[in-house]
């Protein structure tokens, strides 16, 4: 009788566990720190609503690196945050991503966000969430103190620059160094510059590979951040400091007393480490945002911009649930609204944004006239997550332009296969 | 007596198998890949070799390897062996034998991190969170750009990381070498009249050397395949690229797996006369049994 008892409870803890393995659904993302628990927090209804297990695989942020080397070992997780379209567009080639063609939630994002993830008319990808990059963080206060103006032009932009650089301080706070991603700040100004100077259809020639890096209108762009990056004492710490200083570190600066630097050029994510820094500033009063200005007046005011890309590997029922979250308002509100990212969802509710800042972020993306996606994300990995990379570098720490061009367009004659 | 040779076929048989199918098979197969192109589909002759022999990155990598071999292997062979022969006259000479070698309980990327805060930077003006900048600021200096003033003071940075963490083991080893020379020998030599130094360099170091040949071509070869320190605290960038790190980039970052196994083969060939030296110094050993 005893015997009976202990083979029935083998049995069912056999079959509980055997269940249990068939609820699961694993995701593997390059977040970390407050990133990675609201992420937590978003797929915590998830799990409630449907009893299917979320395991979150931390990666963390050599994800670019790791993922594609569990897929070509042929153990994919089910779901995982893609680093770039560029490398989702490596995936699909290699057929390993299942299309998503049949989310519901999808029909609720907008087509520009949509068409990043389409290949050859298939949905291999989907936005959780994007990030605005065309922004200039500010000290209000330190303005106000010194009579600043917030510049709406780039000859007002340069003026400003050397106003602070005369009045004894430094205009401008840029870190580069991140890690084995190194530079890809830079690339920011770049794209930034090149939808101002060369307008979106030679951006979107440029993103592939339709004109060479050699093309005036690139180099332009260069020089255009060459202005502001390699000019003396615009720099906080000078090229040095530039190459050497943790992006997530270089904005803090501003709130030092009296300021290191005045003004930031980067994404809406930059608020959490800003914070994270300084706990008690208060937005809108103590840091705030300007649009980098228009340079052109044919081109106006573009904007710039990336997203968290979603792909999934394992054909599965659970993990096409989650896809079907994710892409859904309630996902969003929670994800965006913990980390101030701007929702892709239609339906995802303003007021969830934490700030005035990241809602007018959120508006401006809404009605942006001209959007264009980070060019770095859409080329092939050994340009955008390469050689473009090492070219900021170079480019800042002295090498003549003509050259760092050259070693960048050789790369991208090679990887885009022309 | 019938000779059994098949004997020592099936003794050596399943290692050999094992060799064949972990070594010798995914040798082969690179150096099928170094011939094909990014994705490993067609064939492009000696193109991928090309790439190796003439980009000027590559050239910045093979010229950094040499650097490496040179002046690593110097350095972590000679302190070793002042550290293996100065300490066996100091009374704590475990305790400071313990702390040369800690930092090869470190893992590489560990001592990376650590290496690249005592490397930081901040401008003049701010207050220092980099070590070795807080001291040259606090003794009047300016500080400096360590791991990006290229392509000497970056490139001896990283090797002094590697440094740091290998002389501890070259100490170790012979350390243990010259405890095992008798002292009669010693002796001898100064009852003999002979110097320190004259000891040193006529009875100590001449015992030592097949010791000295092992720990060097050791290090040779441990050092040509250089990966971790650069890939943490620089990633190559401004002028420090190396092979390994190039070949785990364009594997694993660009998906050009003929490129990397060109330059895998590449260094499989730089490695092959150290380790011929090695085989041999091993066999004329034996044969003096």
């Amino acid at each position: 009788m005893r015997r009976m008892g202990v083979i029935v409870v083998f049995a069912i803890t056999a079959l509980l566990s055997m269940a249990v393995m068939a609820q699961q659904v694993s995701i593997a993302v390059l977040w970390s720190g407050v990133e990675l628990d609201a992420f937590k927090a978003t797929i915590a209804p998830f799990e409630d609503e449907t009893g299917i297990t979320v395991l979150i695989d931390e990666v963390g942020r050599d994800l670019p690196t790791v993922l594609p080397v569990r897929v070509a070992a042929g153990n994919p997780p089910d779901l995982a945050a893609l680093p770039n379209p560029g490398q989702m567009q490596e995936f699909v080639e290699q057929g390993v991503l299942v299309a998503l063609d049949n989310l519901s939630n999808l029909a609720d994002h907008p087509t520009a966000f949509v068409d990043l993830g389409m290949v050859d008319g298939h949905v291999y990808g989907f936005f959780i969430a994007a990030d605005l990059k065309s922004l200039v963080w500010y000290n209000p206060k330190a303005f106000t103190a010194r009579g600043y103006e917030v510049p709406n032009s780039w000859p007002t932009l340069i003026a400003l620059s050397e106003q602070i650089v005369a009045d004894g301080g430094v205009p401008w706070a840029i870190g580069l160094e991140s890690g084995p991603a190194s530079g890809w700040p830079g690339t920011d100004w770049i794209e930034d510059i090149m939808l101002r100077t060369a307008g979106p259809d030679l951006y979107d020639q440029w993103v592939n590979h339709e004109i060479p890096w050699t093309h005036p209108a690139v180099k332009k762009a260069w020089e255009y951040f060459g202005q502001i990056v390699n000019a003396p004492g615009f720099v906080y710490g000078g090229y040095v400091g530039a190459l050497t200083i943790a992006f997530g570190d270089s904005p803090s600066v501003l709130f030092d007393a009296p300021p290191g630097a005045y003004m930031h050029r980067q994404a809406t994510f930059i608020q959490s480490s800003i914070l994270s820094s300084n706990p008690d500033l208060v937005p809108v009063e103590d840091y705030s945002v300007f649009v980098f200005p228009p340079i052109s007046p044919v081109h106006g005011n573009p904007l710039l911009g990336a997203g968290d890309l979603i792909g999934v590997f394992n054909d599965t029922p659970e993990a096409l649930a989650l896809a079907d979250y994710l892409a859904s308002a309630e996902a969003q509100e929670i994800w965006c609204g913990t980390l101030g990212k701007l929702g892709i969802n239609k339906n995802v509710d303003p007021s969830v944004y934490p700030d005035p800042i990241t809602a007018n972020a959120a508006m401006m993306l809404a009605e942006a006239e001209t959007f264009r996606f980070d060019a770095s994300d859409l080329m092939p990995a050994a340009v955008g997550s390469g050689t473009f990379w090492t070219g900021i570098l170079d480019y800042i720490s002295g090498i003549p332009l003509d050259t760092v061009l050259a070693a960048i367009e050789a790369s991208a004659v090679a990887a885009y296969g022309d | 007596m019938p000779t059994r040779r098949w004997v020592p076929w099936a003794y050596a048989g399943p290692a050999l198998l094992l060799l064949a199918f972990f070594l010798v098979y995914p040798a082969i197969d690179t150096i099928r890949l170094s011939f094909l192109d990014r994705g490993g589909d067609v064939f492009v002759g000696l193109e991928n070799y090309a790439y190796v022999f003439t980009n000027s990155t590559m050239l910045t990598a093979f010229r950094n390897n040499a650097l490496w071999v040179g002046v690593f292997t110097l350095f972590t062979v000679s302190f070793g062996l002042l550290f293996a022969v100065l300490l066996d006259r100091v009374r704590y000479e475990r305790i400071i034998k313990s702390i040369v070698f800690i930092p090869m309980a470190i893992s590489m990327v560990g001592a990376g991190t650590i290496w690249k805060f005592v490397y930081a930077y901040r401008p003049a003006s701010a207050s220092q969170i980099g070590l070795l900048n807080a001291i040259i600021v606090g003794l009047g200096g300016e500080p400096v750009g360590w791991l990006i003033e290229r392509p000497w003071v970056n490139n001896f940075c990283l090797i002094i990381v590697g440094i740091w963490m290998w002389t501890g083991f070259c100490m170790v080893v012979l350390s243990a070498a010259y405890k095992n020379i008798p002292r009669q020998l010693l002796e001898a030599a100064r009852i003999d009249g002979a110097t320190e130094w004259q000891a040193f360099w006529r009875v100590i170091f001449p015992l030592l050397r097949p010791t000295v040949a092992v720990v060097t071509t050791t290090m040779i070869v441990f050092v040509l395949k250089i990966f971790d320190i650069v890939y943490v605290m620089t990633n190559g960038n401004f002028s420090t690229e190396v092979l390994a790190n190039r070949m785990y980039k364009e594997q694993f970052s660009f998906s050009n797996y003929g490129l990397a196994s060109a330059i895998a083969v590449v260094l499989l060939i730089l490695i092959i006369p150290m380790m011929i030296v090695n085989i041999r110094r091993f066999r004329r050993q034996e044969a003096m049994r």
